[in-house]
Protein backbone atom coordinates (compact mmCIF):
# COMPACT_ATOMS: atom_id res chain seq x y z
CA UNK A 1 0.00 0.00 0.00
CA UNK A 2 1.37 4.03 -0.94
CA UNK A 3 -0.64 6.51 1.04
CA UNK A 4 0.53 9.99 -0.05
CA UNK A 5 -1.19 12.41 2.58
CA UNK A 6 -0.77 16.28 1.21
CA UNK A 7 2.51 15.73 -0.61
CA UNK A 8 3.84 18.52 -1.98
CA UNK A 9 7.00 19.19 -3.99
CA UNK A 10 8.41 22.97 -4.80
CA UNK A 11 11.89 23.21 -7.02
CA UNK A 12 12.27 27.28 -6.15
CA UNK A 13 9.36 28.93 -8.04
CA UNK A 14 7.74 25.64 -9.82
CA UNK A 15 5.36 23.71 -8.27
CA UNK A 16 5.94 20.15 -9.20
CA UNK A 17 3.72 18.50 -7.17
CA UNK A 18 0.61 20.31 -5.38
CA UNK A 19 -1.06 18.77 -2.19
CA UNK A 20 -1.67 14.96 -3.35
CA UNK A 21 -3.16 13.07 -0.76
CA UNK A 22 -4.40 9.04 -2.35
CA UNK A 23 -3.84 5.93 -1.60
CA UNK A 24 -2.44 2.95 -3.89
CA UNK A 25 -4.48 -0.79 -2.89
CA UNK A 26 -2.88 -3.59 -2.33
CA UNK A 27 -4.27 -6.23 -4.86
CA UNK A 28 -4.65 -4.20 -7.90
CA UNK A 29 -3.01 -2.35 -10.75
CA UNK A 30 -3.47 1.04 -10.13
CA UNK A 31 -2.45 3.52 -13.19
CA UNK A 32 -0.89 6.95 -12.15
CA UNK A 33 -1.64 8.98 -15.08
CA UNK A 34 -1.34 12.38 -16.55
CA UNK A 35 0.18 14.23 -19.62
CA UNK A 36 3.88 15.06 -19.30
CA UNK A 37 5.13 17.54 -16.80
CA UNK A 38 2.30 16.98 -14.84
CA UNK A 39 4.10 15.09 -11.37
CA UNK A 40 4.39 11.52 -12.12
CA UNK A 41 7.52 11.23 -11.62
CA UNK A 42 8.36 13.66 -9.16
CA UNK A 43 5.92 11.55 -7.09
CA UNK A 44 7.52 8.25 -7.71
CA UNK A 45 10.66 10.00 -6.43
CA UNK A 46 9.12 11.02 -2.94
CA UNK A 47 7.89 7.54 -2.49
CA UNK A 48 11.39 5.98 -3.13
CA UNK A 49 12.74 8.18 -0.97
CA UNK A 50 15.01 9.88 -3.36
CA UNK A 51 13.12 13.99 -3.52
CA UNK A 52 12.55 15.03 0.13
CA UNK A 53 8.43 16.65 0.03
CA UNK A 54 8.55 20.32 0.34
CA UNK A 55 5.18 19.23 2.51
CA UNK A 56 2.97 16.48 3.67
CA UNK A 57 4.49 13.07 3.77
CA UNK A 58 4.12 9.03 1.68
CA UNK A 59 4.18 6.18 3.84
CA UNK A 60 5.31 2.79 1.88
CA UNK A 61 3.22 -0.63 3.43
CA UNK A 62 2.55 2.16 5.83
CA UNK A 63 6.48 3.17 6.93
CA UNK A 64 9.06 5.32 5.88
CA UNK A 65 10.58 3.93 3.54
CA UNK A 66 13.91 5.54 4.29
CA UNK A 67 13.74 3.56 7.68
CA UNK A 68 12.59 0.20 6.16
CA UNK A 69 15.67 -2.63 7.90
CA UNK A 70 14.88 -4.69 4.06
CA UNK A 71 13.81 -1.68 1.83
CA UNK A 72 14.08 -4.71 -1.21
CA UNK A 73 11.25 -6.51 0.29
CA UNK A 74 9.21 -3.49 0.77
CA UNK A 75 9.30 -1.56 -2.42
CA UNK A 76 10.67 -2.11 -6.37
CA UNK A 77 10.66 0.85 -8.43
CA UNK A 78 11.71 1.49 -11.71
CA UNK A 79 12.29 4.82 -12.82
CA UNK A 80 11.94 6.75 -15.86
CA UNK A 81 15.22 7.97 -16.07
CA UNK A 82 17.90 5.37 -16.48
CA UNK A 83 19.68 4.15 -12.92
CA UNK A 84 22.29 2.00 -14.15
CA UNK A 85 25.84 1.78 -14.75
CA UNK A 86 26.35 2.57 -19.02
CA UNK A 87 29.44 0.39 -18.18
CA UNK A 88 28.79 -2.96 -15.99
CA UNK A 89 27.18 -5.77 -17.06
CA UNK A 90 23.32 -6.30 -16.15
CA UNK A 91 24.75 -9.14 -14.14
CA UNK A 92 26.58 -7.19 -12.01
CA UNK A 93 24.27 -4.16 -12.06
CA UNK A 94 21.84 -6.78 -10.46
CA UNK A 95 24.02 -8.87 -8.15
CA UNK A 96 25.20 -5.06 -6.41
CA UNK A 97 21.91 -4.17 -5.73
CA UNK A 98 20.85 -7.61 -4.74
CA UNK A 99 23.84 -7.96 -1.88
CA UNK A 100 22.97 -4.45 -0.05
CA UNK A 101 19.63 -6.21 1.10
CA UNK A 102 20.80 -9.99 1.37
CA UNK A 103 19.17 -11.07 -1.52
CA UNK A 104 20.80 -14.61 -2.63
CA UNK A 105 22.77 -14.77 -5.58
CA UNK A 106 20.21 -17.10 -7.21
CA UNK A 107 17.49 -14.57 -7.23
CA UNK A 108 19.83 -12.57 -9.56
CA UNK A 109 19.70 -15.13 -12.27
CA UNK A 110 16.06 -15.83 -11.83
CA UNK A 111 14.79 -12.25 -12.64
CA UNK A 112 17.13 -12.17 -15.28
CA UNK A 113 15.21 -15.21 -16.56
CA UNK A 114 11.93 -13.76 -15.78
CA UNK A 115 12.67 -10.27 -17.76
CA UNK A 116 14.32 -12.61 -20.58
CA UNK A 117 18.05 -10.77 -20.85
CA UNK A 118 19.73 -14.43 -20.44
CA UNK A 119 21.20 -13.87 -22.86
CA UNK A 120 23.06 -10.68 -22.53
CA UNK A 121 23.22 -10.12 -19.28
CA UNK A 122 26.61 -10.59 -19.09
CA UNK A 123 27.48 -7.61 -21.52
CA UNK A 124 27.62 -3.87 -20.83
CA UNK A 125 24.16 -2.38 -19.98
CA UNK A 126 25.54 0.59 -22.23
CA UNK A 127 24.76 -1.37 -25.58
CA UNK A 128 21.16 -2.08 -24.78
CA UNK A 129 18.53 -1.06 -26.56
CA UNK A 130 15.50 1.19 -24.84
CA UNK A 131 13.71 -1.85 -24.44
CA UNK A 132 16.70 -4.39 -22.87
CA UNK A 133 17.09 -1.09 -20.52
CA UNK A 134 13.52 -1.22 -19.36
CA UNK A 135 13.02 -4.94 -19.08
CA UNK A 136 16.55 -4.79 -16.91
CA UNK A 137 15.06 -1.78 -15.20
CA UNK A 138 12.04 -4.15 -14.22
CA UNK A 139 14.43 -7.03 -13.33
CA UNK A 140 15.86 -4.67 -10.67
CA UNK A 141 12.42 -3.83 -9.19
CA UNK A 142 11.34 -6.98 -8.95
CA UNK A 143 14.81 -8.44 -7.07
CA UNK A 144 13.71 -7.99 -3.60
CA UNK A 145 10.54 -10.10 -4.40
CA UNK A 146 8.85 -6.57 -2.95
CA UNK A 147 5.49 -6.00 -1.94
CA UNK A 148 4.67 -2.67 -3.56
CA UNK A 149 5.70 -2.18 -7.01
CA UNK A 150 6.02 0.85 -8.83
CA UNK A 151 7.03 1.39 -12.61
CA UNK A 152 7.65 4.60 -14.21
CA UNK A 153 6.47 4.46 -17.82
CA UNK A 154 7.55 0.89 -18.24
CA UNK A 155 6.05 -0.28 -21.69
CA UNK A 156 8.08 2.71 -23.13
CA UNK A 157 10.43 1.47 -25.73
CA UNK A 158 8.82 -2.07 -25.69
CA UNK A 159 7.35 -3.48 -28.60
CA UNK A 160 3.64 -5.08 -28.84
CA UNK A 161 5.04 -7.95 -28.07
CA UNK A 162 7.13 -6.45 -24.22
CA UNK A 163 4.00 -4.68 -23.95
CA UNK A 164 1.69 -7.83 -23.35
CA UNK A 165 4.26 -9.07 -21.37
CA UNK A 166 4.51 -6.30 -18.86
CA UNK A 167 0.41 -6.29 -18.81
CA UNK A 168 0.28 -9.78 -17.57
CA UNK A 169 3.52 -9.44 -15.30
CA UNK A 170 1.69 -6.58 -13.69
CA UNK A 171 -1.92 -8.13 -13.17
CA UNK A 172 0.58 -11.19 -11.72
CA UNK A 173 2.01 -9.04 -9.31
CA UNK A 174 -1.18 -7.74 -8.16
CA UNK A 175 -3.03 -11.06 -8.20
CA UNK A 176 -1.00 -12.22 -5.71
CA UNK A 177 -1.98 -9.62 -3.20
CA UNK A 178 1.02 -6.74 -4.13
CA UNK A 179 0.60 -3.06 -4.35
CA UNK A 180 1.27 -2.34 -8.35
CA UNK A 181 1.46 1.59 -8.89
CA UNK A 182 2.09 1.92 -12.78
CA UNK A 183 2.40 5.60 -14.30
CA UNK A 184 1.69 6.00 -18.25
CA UNK A 185 0.51 9.47 -20.44
CA UNK A 186 -1.52 6.48 -22.22
CA UNK A 187 -5.10 6.05 -21.03
CA UNK A 188 -6.10 3.43 -23.66
CA UNK A 189 -3.01 1.70 -22.27
CA UNK A 190 -3.40 1.96 -18.48
CA UNK A 191 -7.26 0.95 -19.26
CA UNK A 192 -6.30 -2.48 -20.32
CA UNK A 193 -3.98 -2.93 -17.30
CA UNK A 194 -5.42 -1.28 -14.54
CA UNK A 195 -8.48 -1.32 -12.40
CA UNK A 196 -8.02 2.09 -10.87
CA UNK A 197 -6.88 5.28 -11.94
CA UNK A 198 -5.04 8.17 -10.09
CA UNK A 199 -5.30 10.91 -12.48
CA UNK A 200 -3.08 14.23 -12.05
CA UNK A 201 -2.85 17.77 -14.16
CA UNK A 202 -0.32 20.07 -13.29
CA UNK A 203 0.49 18.35 -9.89
CA UNK A 204 -2.74 18.19 -8.80
CA UNK A 205 -5.04 15.23 -8.15
CA UNK A 206 -7.79 15.19 -10.84
CA UNK A 207 -9.46 11.96 -10.56
CA UNK A 208 -8.92 8.93 -8.22
CA UNK A 209 -11.52 6.12 -9.03
CA UNK A 210 -11.99 2.72 -10.87
CA UNK A 211 -11.48 2.64 -15.06
CA UNK A 212 -15.20 2.44 -15.75
CA UNK A 213 -15.89 5.22 -13.51
CA UNK A 214 -13.20 7.44 -14.77
CA UNK A 215 -14.87 6.63 -18.07
CA UNK A 216 -18.27 7.13 -17.18
CA UNK A 217 -17.63 10.92 -15.56
CA UNK A 218 -15.03 12.32 -18.75
CA UNK A 219 -17.22 11.01 -21.37
CA UNK A 220 -19.64 13.80 -22.29
CA UNK A 221 -20.96 12.03 -25.51
CA UNK A 222 -21.35 14.12 -28.44
CA UNK A 223 -24.24 14.33 -31.00
CA UNK A 224 -22.88 14.54 -34.56
CA UNK A 225 -25.77 15.84 -36.27
CA UNK A 226 -25.58 16.00 -40.22
CA UNK A 227 -27.75 18.30 -42.51
CA UNK A 228 -28.24 21.15 -45.66
CA UNK A 229 -29.93 23.41 -42.82
CA UNK A 230 -27.03 23.56 -40.26
CA UNK A 231 -27.10 26.83 -39.27
CA UNK A 232 -30.94 26.69 -38.83
CA UNK A 233 -31.14 23.53 -37.05
CA UNK A 234 -27.77 25.55 -34.59
CA UNK A 235 -30.30 28.52 -33.70
CA UNK A 236 -32.72 25.93 -32.75
CA UNK A 237 -30.74 23.94 -30.83
CA UNK A 238 -28.80 26.73 -28.89
CA UNK A 239 -29.93 26.71 -24.45
CA UNK A 240 -28.44 27.66 -21.59
CA UNK A 241 -26.87 24.26 -21.09
CA UNK A 242 -26.12 23.44 -25.13
CA UNK A 243 -23.15 23.80 -27.20
CA UNK A 244 -22.56 23.30 -30.74
CA UNK A 245 -19.54 23.33 -32.57
CA UNK A 246 -19.14 22.82 -36.03
CA UNK A 247 -15.90 21.86 -37.94
CA UNK A 248 -17.10 21.37 -41.41
CA UNK A 249 -19.84 23.28 -43.23
CA UNK A 250 -23.21 21.37 -42.60
CA UNK A 251 -21.82 19.15 -39.48
CA UNK A 252 -22.65 20.13 -35.94
CA UNK A 253 -21.05 18.41 -32.84
CA UNK A 254 -23.75 19.18 -29.88
CA UNK A 255 -23.03 18.45 -26.61
CA UNK A 256 -25.92 18.38 -23.28
CA UNK A 257 -28.82 17.13 -26.05
CA UNK A 258 -29.67 13.74 -26.37
CA UNK A 259 -29.92 12.48 -29.79
CA UNK A 260 -33.90 11.46 -29.35
CA UNK A 261 -34.39 15.60 -28.39
CA UNK A 262 -32.08 17.09 -31.53
CA UNK A 263 -34.14 14.42 -33.76
CA UNK A 264 -37.79 15.52 -32.68
CA UNK A 265 -36.88 18.80 -32.47
CA UNK A 266 -35.52 18.98 -36.35
CA UNK A 267 -38.65 17.00 -37.01
CA UNK A 268 -40.87 19.65 -35.16
CA UNK A 269 -39.40 22.62 -37.51
CA UNK A 270 -39.37 20.92 -40.92
CA UNK A 271 -35.07 20.37 -41.15
CA UNK A 272 -33.71 18.03 -42.84
CA UNK A 273 -31.43 15.89 -41.22
CA UNK A 274 -28.84 13.68 -43.02
CA UNK A 275 -26.72 11.82 -40.50
CA UNK A 276 -27.34 11.35 -36.46
CA UNK A 277 -25.07 9.78 -34.62
CA UNK A 278 -24.07 9.82 -30.77
CA UNK A 279 -20.21 9.51 -30.37
CA UNK A 280 -19.06 7.69 -27.38
CA UNK A 281 -15.77 9.38 -26.28
CA UNK A 282 -12.66 7.17 -26.55
CA UNK A 283 -10.52 6.53 -23.22
CA UNK A 284 -8.04 9.05 -24.56
CA UNK A 285 -10.48 11.82 -26.05
CA UNK A 286 -12.17 11.22 -22.05
CA UNK A 287 -8.28 11.51 -20.66
CA UNK A 288 -7.46 14.59 -22.60
CA UNK A 289 -11.03 16.15 -21.78
CA UNK A 290 -9.63 15.76 -18.32
CA UNK A 291 -6.44 17.03 -18.31
CA UNK A 292 -7.17 19.55 -20.78
CA UNK A 293 -6.74 22.45 -18.35
CA UNK A 294 -3.10 21.48 -16.79
CA UNK A 295 -1.46 20.46 -19.61
CA UNK A 296 1.33 22.24 -19.63
CA UNK A 297 2.34 22.79 -23.33
CA UNK A 298 -0.27 23.22 -25.46
CA UNK A 299 0.12 22.97 -29.19
CA UNK A 300 -2.62 25.31 -30.30
CA UNK A 301 -3.27 27.90 -27.80
CA UNK A 302 -6.17 29.77 -28.91
CA UNK A 303 -8.12 26.39 -29.70
CA UNK A 304 -7.59 24.95 -26.56
CA UNK A 305 -8.84 28.07 -24.84
CA UNK A 306 -11.99 28.32 -27.30
CA UNK A 307 -12.24 24.41 -26.17
CA UNK A 308 -12.17 24.97 -22.84
CA UNK A 309 -14.45 28.10 -22.76
CA UNK A 310 -17.12 25.38 -24.14
CA UNK A 311 -16.26 23.04 -21.56
CA UNK A 312 -16.74 25.36 -18.88
CA UNK A 313 -20.25 26.27 -20.66
CA UNK A 314 -21.38 23.13 -20.62
CA UNK A 315 -20.79 22.82 -16.84
CA UNK A 316 -16.92 21.97 -16.91
CA UNK A 317 -14.97 18.81 -17.37
CA UNK A 318 -14.31 18.70 -13.48
CA UNK B 1 -13.49 15.20 -5.87
CA UNK B 2 -11.26 12.09 -3.86
CA UNK B 3 -12.56 10.50 -0.96
CA UNK B 4 -9.05 8.66 0.60
CA UNK B 5 -10.57 6.47 3.91
CA UNK B 6 -8.71 7.11 6.49
CA UNK B 7 -7.77 3.62 7.93
CA UNK B 8 -5.45 3.16 11.10
CA UNK B 9 -1.92 2.40 10.30
CA UNK B 10 -1.66 -0.90 12.17
CA UNK B 11 -0.25 -3.02 9.12
CA UNK B 12 2.68 -4.72 10.60
CA UNK B 13 6.27 -4.16 8.00
CA UNK B 14 6.06 -7.17 5.02
CA UNK B 15 8.01 -10.17 5.82
CA UNK B 16 10.55 -10.32 3.12
CA UNK B 17 10.45 -13.84 0.95
CA UNK B 18 14.48 -14.12 1.77
CA UNK B 19 14.88 -15.08 5.51
CA UNK B 20 17.33 -12.57 6.88
CA UNK B 21 17.06 -10.06 4.56
CA UNK B 22 18.04 -6.78 5.68
CA UNK B 23 20.89 -4.12 5.21
CA UNK B 24 24.30 -4.56 6.86
CA UNK B 25 26.64 -2.31 6.65
CA UNK B 26 28.87 -5.76 5.70
CA UNK B 27 26.10 -6.00 2.95
CA UNK B 28 26.77 -2.61 1.60
CA UNK B 29 30.65 -2.60 1.98
CA UNK B 30 30.07 -6.10 -0.41
CA UNK B 31 28.06 -4.50 -2.93
CA UNK B 32 30.90 -1.42 -3.48
CA UNK B 33 33.10 -4.05 -4.09
CA UNK B 34 31.29 -5.97 -6.86
CA UNK B 35 30.50 -2.75 -8.33
CA UNK B 36 34.51 -1.38 -8.05
CA UNK B 37 35.09 -4.50 -9.51
CA UNK B 38 32.93 -5.02 -12.68
CA UNK B 39 33.86 -1.81 -14.04
CA UNK B 40 37.05 -2.24 -16.15
CA UNK B 41 37.78 1.99 -15.66
CA UNK B 42 38.30 1.82 -11.98
CA UNK B 43 40.33 -1.82 -13.00
CA UNK B 44 42.36 0.67 -15.39
CA UNK B 45 42.68 3.83 -13.69
CA UNK B 46 43.88 2.02 -10.61
CA UNK B 47 46.52 0.03 -12.75
CA UNK B 48 47.76 3.35 -13.83
CA UNK B 49 48.40 4.69 -10.81
CA UNK B 50 50.76 1.38 -9.86
CA UNK B 51 52.20 1.96 -13.00
CA UNK B 52 52.89 5.71 -12.50
CA UNK B 53 54.57 5.14 -8.66
CA UNK B 54 56.43 1.97 -9.92
CA UNK B 55 57.42 3.50 -13.35
CA UNK B 56 58.21 6.82 -12.33
CA UNK B 57 60.00 6.11 -9.38
CA UNK B 58 62.18 3.88 -11.54
CA UNK B 59 62.70 6.37 -14.49
CA UNK B 60 63.64 9.10 -11.81
CA UNK B 61 66.03 6.47 -9.93
CA UNK B 62 67.78 5.49 -13.36
CA UNK B 63 67.99 9.27 -14.89
CA UNK B 64 69.55 10.48 -11.00
CA UNK B 65 71.89 7.47 -11.13
CA UNK B 66 73.38 7.95 -14.81
CA UNK B 67 73.69 11.95 -13.95
CA UNK B 68 75.51 11.40 -11.16
CA UNK B 69 78.67 12.08 -11.86
CA UNK B 70 77.87 15.30 -13.95
CA UNK B 71 75.53 16.40 -10.79
CA UNK B 72 75.90 19.87 -9.15
CA UNK B 73 77.07 20.09 -5.72
CA UNK B 74 73.34 21.48 -4.49
CA UNK B 75 71.82 18.31 -6.41
CA UNK B 76 73.75 16.05 -4.43
CA UNK B 77 72.81 18.04 -1.19
CA UNK B 78 69.15 17.59 -2.27
CA UNK B 79 68.98 14.51 -3.14
CA UNK B 80 67.64 11.74 -1.04
CA UNK B 81 67.38 8.20 -2.12
CA UNK B 82 63.99 6.79 -0.83
CA UNK B 83 62.10 9.98 -2.15
CA UNK B 84 64.02 9.70 -5.21
CA UNK B 85 62.56 6.34 -5.46
CA UNK B 86 59.15 7.12 -4.33
CA UNK B 87 58.69 10.79 -6.49
CA UNK B 88 55.97 8.72 -8.87
CA UNK B 89 53.67 9.31 -6.55
CA UNK B 90 53.87 13.17 -7.27
CA UNK B 91 51.91 11.96 -10.51
CA UNK B 92 50.34 9.09 -9.45
CA UNK B 93 48.04 10.95 -6.81
CA UNK B 94 46.05 12.15 -9.86
CA UNK B 95 45.48 8.89 -10.94
CA UNK B 96 44.23 7.54 -7.63
CA UNK B 97 42.43 11.01 -6.97
CA UNK B 98 40.59 10.55 -10.07
CA UNK B 99 39.45 7.18 -9.41
CA UNK B 100 38.27 8.62 -6.16
CA UNK B 101 36.43 11.36 -8.13
CA UNK B 102 35.01 8.79 -10.24
CA UNK B 103 33.35 5.93 -7.78
CA UNK B 104 30.85 8.57 -6.95
CA UNK B 105 30.44 10.86 -9.85
CA UNK B 106 30.32 8.12 -11.98
CA UNK B 107 27.23 7.46 -9.98
CA UNK B 108 25.99 10.38 -10.68
CA UNK B 109 26.73 11.12 -14.58
CA UNK B 110 24.84 7.53 -15.15
CA UNK B 111 21.92 7.16 -12.74
CA UNK B 112 23.11 4.83 -10.86
CA UNK B 113 22.97 6.61 -7.73
CA UNK B 114 19.32 6.47 -7.89
CA UNK B 115 19.35 2.38 -7.74
CA UNK B 116 22.00 2.68 -5.03
CA UNK B 117 20.19 5.10 -3.14
CA UNK B 118 16.78 3.34 -3.51
CA UNK B 119 17.95 -0.30 -2.25
CA UNK B 120 20.00 1.65 0.68
CA UNK B 121 17.67 4.37 1.51
CA UNK B 122 19.23 5.46 4.62
CA UNK B 123 22.11 6.50 2.39
CA UNK B 124 25.03 6.79 4.60
CA UNK B 125 25.85 3.22 4.45
CA UNK B 126 26.46 3.79 0.42
CA UNK B 127 29.16 6.28 1.38
CA UNK B 128 30.64 4.70 4.27
CA UNK B 129 30.62 1.24 1.96
CA UNK B 130 32.55 3.12 -0.61
CA UNK B 131 35.06 4.68 1.59
CA UNK B 132 35.97 1.20 3.03
CA UNK B 133 36.39 -0.93 -0.53
CA UNK B 134 38.00 1.98 -1.78
CA UNK B 135 40.82 2.78 1.13
CA UNK B 136 40.67 -1.22 1.21
CA UNK B 137 41.73 -1.92 -2.68
CA UNK B 138 43.79 1.27 -2.89
CA UNK B 139 45.31 0.68 0.47
CA UNK B 140 46.79 -2.51 -0.22
CA UNK B 141 47.54 -1.31 -4.18
CA UNK B 142 49.57 1.35 -3.03
CA UNK B 143 51.44 0.10 -0.54
CA UNK B 144 52.75 -2.45 -3.18
CA UNK B 145 53.43 -0.72 -5.29
CA UNK B 146 55.22 1.73 -3.03
CA UNK B 147 57.46 -1.18 -2.07
CA UNK B 148 57.92 -2.37 -5.39
CA UNK B 149 59.52 1.49 -6.37
CA UNK B 150 61.31 1.68 -3.54
CA UNK B 151 63.47 -1.39 -4.23
CA UNK B 152 63.56 -1.19 -7.86
CA UNK B 153 64.36 2.59 -7.09
CA UNK B 154 67.09 1.41 -4.80
CA UNK B 155 68.37 -1.22 -7.04
CA UNK B 156 69.11 1.46 -10.07
CA UNK B 157 70.58 3.88 -7.67
CA UNK B 158 73.48 1.15 -6.43
CA UNK B 159 75.30 1.33 -9.83
CA UNK B 160 76.28 4.56 -7.72
CA UNK B 161 76.24 3.22 -5.01
CA UNK B 162 73.68 5.51 -3.58
CA UNK B 163 71.23 2.99 -3.06
CA UNK B 164 69.93 2.14 0.52
CA UNK B 165 68.63 -0.34 2.30
CA UNK B 166 64.80 -1.28 3.73
CA UNK B 167 66.60 -0.78 7.18
CA UNK B 168 68.02 2.34 6.68
CA UNK B 169 66.18 5.16 9.22
CA UNK B 170 62.89 6.57 7.91
CA UNK B 171 62.99 4.15 4.84
CA UNK B 172 59.85 2.27 6.36
CA UNK B 173 58.28 5.59 7.43
CA UNK B 174 58.42 6.88 3.97
CA UNK B 175 57.14 4.05 2.07
CA UNK B 176 54.37 3.23 3.89
CA UNK B 177 53.67 7.33 4.35
CA UNK B 178 53.49 7.40 0.30
CA UNK B 179 50.56 4.59 0.12
CA UNK B 180 48.89 6.21 3.00
CA UNK B 181 49.23 10.17 1.11
CA UNK B 182 47.49 8.28 -2.21
CA UNK B 183 44.71 6.55 0.22
CA UNK B 184 44.00 10.44 1.18
CA UNK B 185 44.39 11.95 -1.68
CA UNK B 186 41.79 8.98 -3.23
CA UNK B 187 39.15 9.79 0.07
CA UNK B 188 39.83 13.64 -1.02
CA UNK B 189 38.56 12.96 -4.62
CA UNK B 190 35.93 10.96 -3.34
CA UNK B 191 34.86 13.23 -1.31
CA UNK B 192 34.88 15.98 -3.61
CA UNK B 193 33.19 14.27 -6.40
CA UNK B 194 30.35 13.26 -4.10
CA UNK B 195 29.97 17.17 -2.84
CA UNK B 196 29.93 18.08 -6.92
CA UNK B 197 27.99 15.53 -8.43
CA UNK B 198 30.20 16.04 -11.40
CA UNK B 199 33.18 14.07 -12.93
CA UNK B 200 35.05 17.36 -14.63
CA UNK B 201 33.88 19.55 -11.81
CA UNK B 202 35.04 16.59 -9.42
CA UNK B 203 38.53 16.60 -10.67
CA UNK B 204 39.14 20.08 -11.80
CA UNK B 205 38.61 20.89 -8.02
CA UNK B 206 41.10 18.09 -6.87
CA UNK B 207 43.66 19.68 -9.46
CA UNK B 208 43.11 22.74 -7.98
CA UNK B 209 43.39 21.66 -4.61
CA UNK B 210 47.17 19.62 -5.10
CA UNK B 211 48.70 21.22 -8.23
CA UNK B 212 47.27 24.94 -8.67
CA UNK B 213 46.59 26.34 -5.43
CA UNK B 214 50.56 25.35 -4.23
CA UNK B 215 51.73 27.31 -7.67
CA UNK B 216 49.27 30.13 -6.41
CA UNK B 217 50.81 30.27 -2.95
CA UNK B 218 54.26 31.37 -4.35
CA UNK B 219 52.59 34.47 -5.66
CA UNK B 220 51.87 35.57 -2.29
CA UNK B 221 54.48 37.48 0.22
CA UNK B 222 56.71 35.14 1.55
CA UNK B 223 55.64 35.32 5.30
CA UNK B 224 52.40 34.49 3.90
CA UNK B 225 53.39 31.33 1.76
CA UNK B 226 55.74 30.51 4.44
CA UNK B 227 52.98 30.47 7.02
CA UNK B 228 50.11 28.92 4.70
CA UNK B 229 52.24 26.66 3.10
CA UNK B 230 53.23 23.65 5.18
CA UNK B 231 49.26 22.87 5.90
CA UNK B 232 48.44 22.85 2.20
CA UNK B 233 47.51 19.08 1.16
CA UNK B 234 50.43 18.19 -0.87
CA UNK B 235 52.89 20.04 1.52
CA UNK B 236 51.72 18.38 4.65
CA UNK B 237 51.99 15.06 2.46
CA UNK B 238 55.26 15.87 1.73
CA UNK B 239 55.88 16.01 5.37
CA UNK B 240 55.51 12.32 6.06
CA UNK B 241 56.30 10.77 3.30
CA UNK B 242 58.88 12.90 2.13
CA UNK B 243 62.60 14.40 3.36
CA UNK B 244 61.50 16.15 5.86
CA UNK B 245 62.98 19.45 5.69
CA UNK B 246 62.54 22.94 7.74
CA UNK B 247 59.69 23.75 5.30
CA UNK B 248 57.53 21.42 6.08
CA UNK B 249 55.89 19.86 9.12
CA UNK B 250 56.68 17.11 11.28
CA UNK B 251 55.75 13.70 9.87
CA UNK B 252 53.05 12.75 12.31
CA UNK B 253 51.72 16.52 12.31
CA UNK B 254 51.50 16.24 8.41
CA UNK B 255 50.09 12.96 8.31
CA UNK B 256 46.89 14.19 11.01
CA UNK B 257 46.90 17.34 9.00
CA UNK B 258 46.07 16.09 5.64
CA UNK B 259 43.43 13.24 7.64
CA UNK B 260 41.71 16.59 8.78
CA UNK B 261 41.20 17.69 5.44
CA UNK B 262 39.88 13.82 4.29
CA UNK B 263 37.69 13.89 7.27
CA UNK B 264 35.89 17.60 7.11
CA UNK B 265 35.77 16.44 2.80
CA UNK B 266 33.60 13.42 4.13
CA UNK B 267 32.00 14.94 6.60
CA UNK B 268 30.39 17.26 3.99
CA UNK B 269 29.79 15.08 1.49
CA UNK B 270 27.99 12.73 3.99
CA UNK B 271 25.95 16.03 5.08
CA UNK B 272 25.05 16.91 1.29
CA UNK B 273 24.29 13.23 0.69
CA UNK B 274 22.17 12.90 3.29
CA UNK B 275 20.09 16.14 3.18
CA UNK B 276 19.80 16.68 -0.73
CA UNK B 277 17.75 15.04 -3.24
CA UNK B 278 19.35 12.59 -4.76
Amino acid sequence: MIEANGLTKRYGEKTAVNDLTFTVEPGIVTGFLGPNGAGKSTTMRMIAGLDEPTAGSVRVNSADYRRASAPMAELGILLEAKAVHTSRSAYHHLLALAQTNGVPRARVNEVIDLVGLGEVARKRVGGFSLGMGQRLGIASALLGDPQTVVLDEPINGLDPEGILWVRNLLRGLASEGRTVFVSSHLMSEMALTADHLIVVGGGELIADMSVEQFVAMASTNVVVVRSPQAGELRDLLMGPDVTVTSAEAGLLEVRGLSAESIGDLAFEHHVRLHELAVHQASLEEAFMEMTRDSVEFHAHTTTDREADGLAHATGGTR
Amino acid sequence: MTTTLSRPLTEPQVTPRYPGMKVTQARVINSEWTKFRSLRSTNITLLVSVVLTVGLGALISAVTASHWTTASAADKADFNPIVTSLNGVQISELAVGVLGVLLISGEYATGMIRASLTAVPQRLPVLWGKLGVFSGVVGVTSLISTFVAFFVGQSLLTSQHLGVSITSPDALRMIVGAAAYLVLVGIIGMALGGLVRNTAAGISSLVALLFVIPGLLSLLPNSWSNNIGPYLPSNAGEAFWGHPTGAHLAPLTGFLVLCAYAAVAVAAAAVRLRSRDA
